[in-house]
């Protein structure tokens, strides 16, 4: 069972935080601090696997996480996932097995995902999220199949939409043209580069 | 209209949505909560208003917030109203608010239920996908229960998106509703079958999850697990499979061999290095169940070994971390073999990831052997000190102490090398386990008795340099060592060189600054040090001495009397009165030394940590029973200084401490109480008051250690522990070298053979320990009640789901069950919602007519095309039989008692999966295997299904009328109309097809007879053989015949031969290599009065005609004086019964099947047929292996299969004594011959 899912950047502000046990907003805040204050001392070099921190659960759980670029992703872990098995999950790219299927999932609904993208599309992320990890197990792990079934419902969404929405569609849109005093380019840097120690897989 | 629309949303684009607030939030970085707090203001006011878009965009933001720390609760009632907009995109925003701030306490979850079911009844399977998302967040126990039908019926539903959605939030579903486990398995089991992958690892996903707290439970899904293991490609789900076995191995330990080839090869042939972990880590759990039994494991766990080594080895760290991982399991039982790696443990110990480190360190506890021990302590002493950062250090410092106390200080040659590396521990800057050093301290002084001299010592100086460790207040932890350096010194201070230093040093002014607990021991133990002192200084002539010591107690104690904390203020008030009286006596020249030892007079056990507990509680002892009468709740000032008290001394009752000196007291009360009558002390915080006198037996015996005692705390340069370390090595080479003289004493009176000894490495057991340690073992209570039922936490929500669901899925295990093993069935199933509860009423009621009434009632029902009517009727009757709850509720219990009896005869209407997974597991290597005793009877618990609720079906009723109205549109067949119609009626809630029996009439109370498929194959006055046969399921040219052999006779059987003559049908399967005409030699021997049960295997072509095979077993009856050759004829006979298998069939199938035409038809009629219906329809399920798919008054639809595939359905009927059975089959004649069969067994009776 994966306990919770957080994205924070190298600053620790949180950019989605999917907790599937419950804890009241200042303890979720006290664990994003913790697990940030833990994982964020790392090197990048060292494993990916943290003996849980004392907040959630006890012993039995672990945090695993990868850091890309700005953001780190965590999730925690009992001891039924297979460590492995998550790590792909999370990251970008093994030859043989899953796909990496969160990350890239999200590089394909957003082209190229970047921080900027998480930060301003929280809701869609969580969507996307929902169809890779549900109730805290893994639903799906083939990545074509969770990015029709996201597109299907975006489609779904804007059909709906239809005339009533245009004017606010063209509004937000106006209001992003002069949207970013931050540049696009922050993409997260190596998320398509195999990582090369991994090619054993 | 439209206009209106357009205005709304021309408004709202003024309004900020999600980005606008994010965008505004990162603009005000100064005043972001400021900034925030006008935000939350705006959101409340787009809140209120009408449009549904404008809600739903707040709630969107408060969702950002939410993730941001606010509390956005005050908000649920709104987000409910956005969950239940009609349109998707609203629809999704409101359940993905919910999901993350919605839990068991939001009181609003209470109005969603329906909304929720409606969206996961709605035609758009994305309402229903986003609804099941949400759900699976935030489902309480209520939710689950109203709910856990409809989420049952998507299980099933057309769309892969929505079956694995619904099969995976199952799981939620059973953990907050553990009811719903056992009608919602089978359709669970069946969709590990699911075409569609997704739904297929979702569905493994949730049985993995469920198996790994109650394994037992899914032993029976081995087999199916096994196929899927070996056909399936998803990695996913092979690892999710291959753990699972992890956890069923050490159940079943045929499993094991069984798994542990294809284990293997995937090992050998998978790229994946996750599958290949995981794989590994399975071996190891095979190999540790297996741990006696496979010859040749070694090359398994050698296999398992290397490539772990590869993993460590890997440049990758999270491999390598994985590796130690799976290192350290194998570690648990095969030590050997990871031993042999020992190199590359310590290299890890050097790693810069500390998670590896510490991984590292995990291994070492198990690597140490007496041999290598003080080289590792001192390799991970060398670590402490370059270690930054407390918690590794920490961390060390535990492991340290673990490693060396294991066992009870197995590996431990040398104390005096532990005691002084417990000492240089005490140098740490900044530990937390300053406890953990003291209690060790504490312990290995009490247990080695031989140590204590030297532990003394140890502990004086280490009271006289205090200062170094309590020199720095962030020190605290460690300042806990002075409790057990003053303890040891205290009570031990014969050992002490110079008692009257350490006296001084104890008293010290700046003894004050230490923690409270500490103080207090100083005092006591001052007091018994006093005791010591004035033992040595009375015998010496000048009496001026002893008086001076007098005096320093009676200057000092002042400081301590004038503590803060009570416990030291009541101490060293009480010392200080006695002191002043010692001192008035020595001044009268009165000798008082003797009379002051004895205050502290007394010998100390250990006691074990358990033994409280296992102090068994005297006959008439109420422990929960008030002695008083219970305080009233206004007095919760009383309580207060008690916990006061308790919080100021946490340290302090170490149970140890307590317990020990608790029993002392009992012993000693008497004695006590006339000497410290003026001495209060407070019985549970002083953790000693007697002193070893030196009259103790024993204590002449411990070897005086000759050490150098001017070793200071610290030596410059070279840890004393190393001085140990070589002393130690300098010792085990001088044993060496006189053993070698020994054996070259030897060498000359035998020449040859010692050579290898001299040469090769010294053996564990060459190296005697130092000195001879006692280790008092650990006292105990005299009637310890010897169980060991401690560690199970209640609170556990997965022991609610241990249920066993065996007979659920099939039916028990062959035998059919005594009336004390019967099974509890649930009543509160869907099935029953509709009928039984209201039939069961109306029987109550109406007493006398209750099957036509309730014929009748259906009947009309039927008919009646609206179903509102049906519904307010159904209505009715439900306030009915709520009246008659009321009314009846002495009658109530006989009611559900008489279930129990129905529930007995289920399991035996179906062949037992467990016989399955026996068969299963014991047909590989076929004749070698077959002597294997039948796996253990699950047992049937069920104590969760045992709950009946009647009351919360009420809610789900009406429900379950939408559906089936919905579903019944569809079907239409004039024969069995009236049938179909009630099935569908219950078709939701209606798995395995043996449950729908339950719908009780009265006369099922009565309990079923035992029955038994063995039947006689011959007798003779030396042995008597029964058999049973069955079909092999997954082999459909197989049967699998069960003789059961008992020796009748007083002497011995051996060599039993089994011989059939074969026919061109039917063959015995003989081991490869064994002519045809060849016995099988039975692989036990039979002791008078045994019995043993033997499995033979035969291939059969053609099922549909019943055969006889007639055989010969042969045998020698070996008595004491002689043996004799013996012979036993007998005809093997093949009903076509026995090819048929029990099948559960869901009644939507059976209509199927029955539509589609293929089918045969025939029947027979059995007159004069006097037992019950139910009674009728078990004896057929059990003998004839049948499974009741539905069942209706006093008719029932029964379903078979045979291991050729043929379907089998029968219809029964019952009137007046008469049965009739209409039988459907695509094989005439075996239907043929199975009704014959079924006629037999009826005429029989």
């Amino acid at each position: 069972m994966i306990k919770a899912i957080l994205i924070f950047n190298n600053h620790g502000k949180p950019r989605l935080i999917r907790f599937y046990q419950y804890f009241a907003e200042d303890m979720q805040q006290q664990i994003i601090r913790e697990t940030f204050h833990l994982v964020s001392k790392r090197d990048d070099n060292v494993c990916n696997f943290l003996e849980g921190g004392s907040l959630i659960g006890g012993s039995d759980y672990k945090l695993i996480y990868r850091h890309y670029a700005t953001l780190y992703f965590v999730f925690c872990v009992d001891s039924s996932e297979s460590e492995l098995g998550i790590l792909d999950l999370i990251q970008v790219s093994t030859i043989y097995i899953f796909m990496t299927v969160f990350v890239e999932t999200l590089d394909k609904c957003f082209e190229n995902v970047c921080e900027l993208d998480l930060i301003f599309h929280m809701d869609k992320v969580h969507y996307i999220l929902q169809e890779v990890v549900m109730g805290g197990m893994v639903l799906e792990t083939n990545m074509n199949e969770i990015v029709a079934q996201v597109e299907l419902q975006n489609r779904m969404e804007k059909s709906e939409g239809g005339l009533s929405a245009a004017p606010a569609r063209a509004v937000s849109a106006v209001k992003n043209m002069n949207l970013p005093e931050i540049p696009r380019n922050i993409n997260i840097g190596d998320i398509n580069i195999k990582v090369p120690n991994l090619s054993p897989f | 209209m439209a206009l209106k629309i357009v205005k709304g949303s021309i408004d709202r684009m003024f309004d900020k949505n999600l980005q606008d607030l994010v965008r505004g939030i990162r603009n005000h970085k100064e005043d972001e909560a400021k900034y925030i707090s006008t935000c939350i203001d705006e959101i409340k006011q787009e809140l209120k208003q009408d449009n549904i878009a404008v809600k739903a965009n707040a709630v969107c933001k408060l969702t950002y917030l939410q993730m941001l720390g606010y509390d956005v609760s005050w908000a649920a009632f709104n987000i409910v109203e956005v969950m239940s907009s009609s349109k998707f995109t609203y629809k999704r925003i409101g359940y993905l608010a919910a999901s993350q701030c919605f839990h068991e306490g939001t009181d609003v979850i209470m109005l969603t239920t329906n909304q929720i079911r409606k969206d996961l009844s709605s035609p758009n399977q994305y309402d229903t996908g986003v609804a099941l998302t949400g759900l699976s967040c935030f489902v309480t126990p209520d939710l689950a229960r109203d709910l856990a039908n409809d989420i049952m019926t998507l299980m099933s539903h057309t769309k892969p998106f929505i079956r694995k959605k619904a099969v995976l939030i199952m799981y939620k579903v059973f953990l907050k509703y553990p009811e719903s486990l056992r009608p919602a398995f089978p359709r669970l089991k069946e969709k590990l079958e699911d075409p569609d992958p997704g739904v297929q690892s979702a569905a493994v996903n949730v049985i993995c999850e469920l198996a790994r707290r109650n394994p037992k439970n899914y032993l029976s899904l081995a087999p199916l697990f096994f196929k899927l293991m070996t056909s399936s490609t998803n990695n996913w789900v092979l690892i999710k499979i291959i753990k699972l076995f992890g956890a069923l191995t050490p159940l079943e330990p045929r499993l094991g061999k069984k798994l542990i080839e294809p284990l293997t090869n995937l090992i050998h042939s998978t790229s994946a290095m996750s599958l290949l972990y995981e794989c590994v880590n399975t071996v190891i759990a095979v190999l540790i169940s297996l741990s006696s039994g496979m010859p040749n494991h070694s090359a398994s766990i050698q296999l398992c070994v290397q490539k772990l080594r590869i993993l460590i080895e890997d440049s990758d760290q999270n491999l390598k971390y994985l590796g130690l991982l799976a290192m350290s399991k194998i570690l648990k039982t095969h030590p050997k073999s990871v031993q042999s790696h020992k190199d590359l443990i310590l290299q890890c110990l050097d790693d810069k990831d500390e998670s590896i480190r510490l991984r590292a360190l995990d291994l070492l506890y198990g690597m140490v052997s007496k041999k290598n021990l003080m080289e590792i302590v001192k390799k991970l002493m060398v670590h402490v000190d370059k270690a930054e950062g407390t918690t590794y250090r920490d961390e060390l410092l535990t492991k340290i102490i673990d490693i060396c106390s294991q066992s009870n200080y197995q590996y431990i040659t040398n104390f005096e090398w532990y005691i002084s590396i417990l000492v240089e521990l005490t140098r740490l800057e900044g530990t937390r386990h300053g406890h953990l050093i003291a209690s060790q301290m504490l312990d290995v002084a009490i247990r080695v008795k031989a140590i204590r001299g030297f532990a003394v010592l140890q502990m004086a100086t280490l009271l006289d340099n205090a200062h170094m460790l309590t020199g720095n207040t962030q020190r605290n932890g460690i300042c806990e060592v002075l409790y057990a350096a003053a303890w040891i010194c205290g009570e031990f201070s014969d050992h002490l060189e110079d008692p009257l230093q350490t006296l001084e040093a104890m008293l010290r002014p700046k003894v004050a600054t230490l923690p409270g607990h500490i103080q207090a021991v100083y005092i006591q133990n001052a007091a018994k040090l006093f005791a010591t002192v004035l033992r040595a200084q009375e015998g010496v002539p000048d009496s001026q001495k002893a008086q001076e010591t007098s005096q320093l107690l009676i200057d000092r104690l002042p400081l301590f009397v004038q503590s803060a904390n009570l416990e030291v203020q009541e101490r060293a008030s009480c010392v200080l009165q006695l002191v002043k009286y010692i001192q008035k006596l020595q001044q009268k020249e009165v000798a008082v030394a003797e009379e002051v030892s004895a205050l502290f007079a007394g010998e100390l056990n250990p006691v074990a940590p358990k033994a409280q507990k296992k102090v068994p509680i005297p006959e008439g002892l109420d422990l929960d029973a008030w002695i008083n009468e219970p305080p009233s709740e206004s007095e919760s000032e009383d309580e207060k200084p008690r916990a006061v008290f308790s919080q100021e001394e946490p340290r302090h009752t170490r149970p140890r401490h307590t317990e020990v000196d608790e029993k002392e007291l009992a012993r000693r009360r008497e004695a006590r109480k006339q000497e410290q009558a003026n001495n209060p002390f407070y019985i549970k915080a002083s953790p000693s008051s007697q002193k070893v006198y030196p009259e103790v037996p024993g204590v002449e015996h411990i070897p005086v250690v000759q050490i150098d005692l001017s070793v200071p705390l610290k030596v410059p340069g070279m840890p004393m522990s190393d001085q140990y370390l070589k002393m130690e090595e300098e010792r085990r080479q001088k044993e060496k070298e006189e053993k070698k003289k020994k054996e070259k004493k030897k060498k000359k009176e035998k020449r040859g053979r010692g050579r290898k000894h001299e040469s090769g490495p010294e053996s564990e057991e060459d190296i005697t320990p130092a000195h001879t340690v006692d280790i008092v073992t650990e006292e105990m209570p005299e009637n310890a009640l010897p169980s060991d039922d401690d560690d199970k936490d209640p609170n556990d929500p997965h022991k609610a789901l241990d249920i066993d669901l065996d007979n659920l899925v099939v039916g028990a295990s062959r035998r059919p069950l005594a009336d004390s093993e019967k099974l509890p069935v649930r009543t509160h199933r869907p099935t029953d919602i509709l009928k039984s509860p209201v039939e069961g009423a109306e029987l109550e009621s109406v007493s006398q007519e209750p099957k036509k009434k309730s014929k009748k009632d259906k009947k009309e029902k039927k008919k009646d095309k609206e179903r509102k009517k049906s519904k307010e009727e159904k209505k009715k009757k439900k306030h009915k039989q709520e009246g008659d709850d009321e009314l009846e509720e002495a009658s109530e219990e006989p009611v559900q008692a008489g279930e129990n009896p129905v529930a007995a005869a289920l399991p035996a209407t179906a062949p037992a999966e467990g016989f399955n997974l026996d068969f299963w597991l014991s047909n590989v290597p076929v004749p070698s295997n077959k002597q294997e005793a039948t796996v253990p009877v699950l047992p049937p618990a069920l104590d969760a299904a045992q709950v009946s609720e009647p009351e919360e079906h009420k809610d789900m009723e009406p429900e379950e009328t939408k559906f089936s109205k919905h579903k019944k549109k569809k079907q239409k067949k004039e024969k069995e109309d009236k049938k179909k119609k009630k099935r569908h009626h219950r078709h939701h809630s209606d798995e395995g097809g043996d449950e729908s029996v339950q719908n009780g009439t009265v006369e099922e109370e009565e309990p079923l007879p035992p029955m038994s498929n063995y039947c006689l194959l011959a007798e003779n006055s030396y042995i008597k053989m029964v058999y049973d046969i069955q079909g092999n399921l997954q082999d459909g040219s197989q049967v699998v015949v069960s003789v059961i052999f008992e020796n009748k006779s007083t002497s011995f059987l051996k060599s039993m031969e089994f011989n059939v003559l074969d026919s061109l049908n039917s063959k015995l399967q003989r081991p490869d290599g064994a002519g045809p005409h060849d016995g099988l030699s039975v692989p036990f021997q039979l002791p008078p009065g045994v019995s043993n049960e033997a499995r033979f295997v035969f291939s059969v072509q053609s099922i549909v005609m019943p055969q006889k095979l007639k055989g010969t077993l042969t045998f020698i009856v070996k008595s004491e004086e002689s043996s004799t050759h013996e012979k036993l004829d007998f005809k093997l006979h093949f009903t076509c019964t026995s090819y048929l298998i029990t099948t559960p069939c869901y009644s939507d199938a059976y209509a199927k099947l029955l539509e589609s035409g293929d089918l045969k038809s025939s029947s027979v009629r059995l007159e004069g047929v006097s037992m019950s219906f139910h009674h009728l329809l078990a004896r057929i399920c059990f003998h004839h292996h049948f499974s009741v798919v539905e069942r209706i008054d006093s008719c029932a639809s029964l379903y078979s299969r045979s291991i050729q595939g043929h379907h089998v359905c029968l219809l029964v009927k019952t009137a007046d004594q008469t049965v009739s059975i209409d039988a459907k089959c695509d094989e005439p004649s075996l239907l043929g011959n199975v009704l014959d069969e079924i006629k037999q067994t009826f005429s029989m009776c």
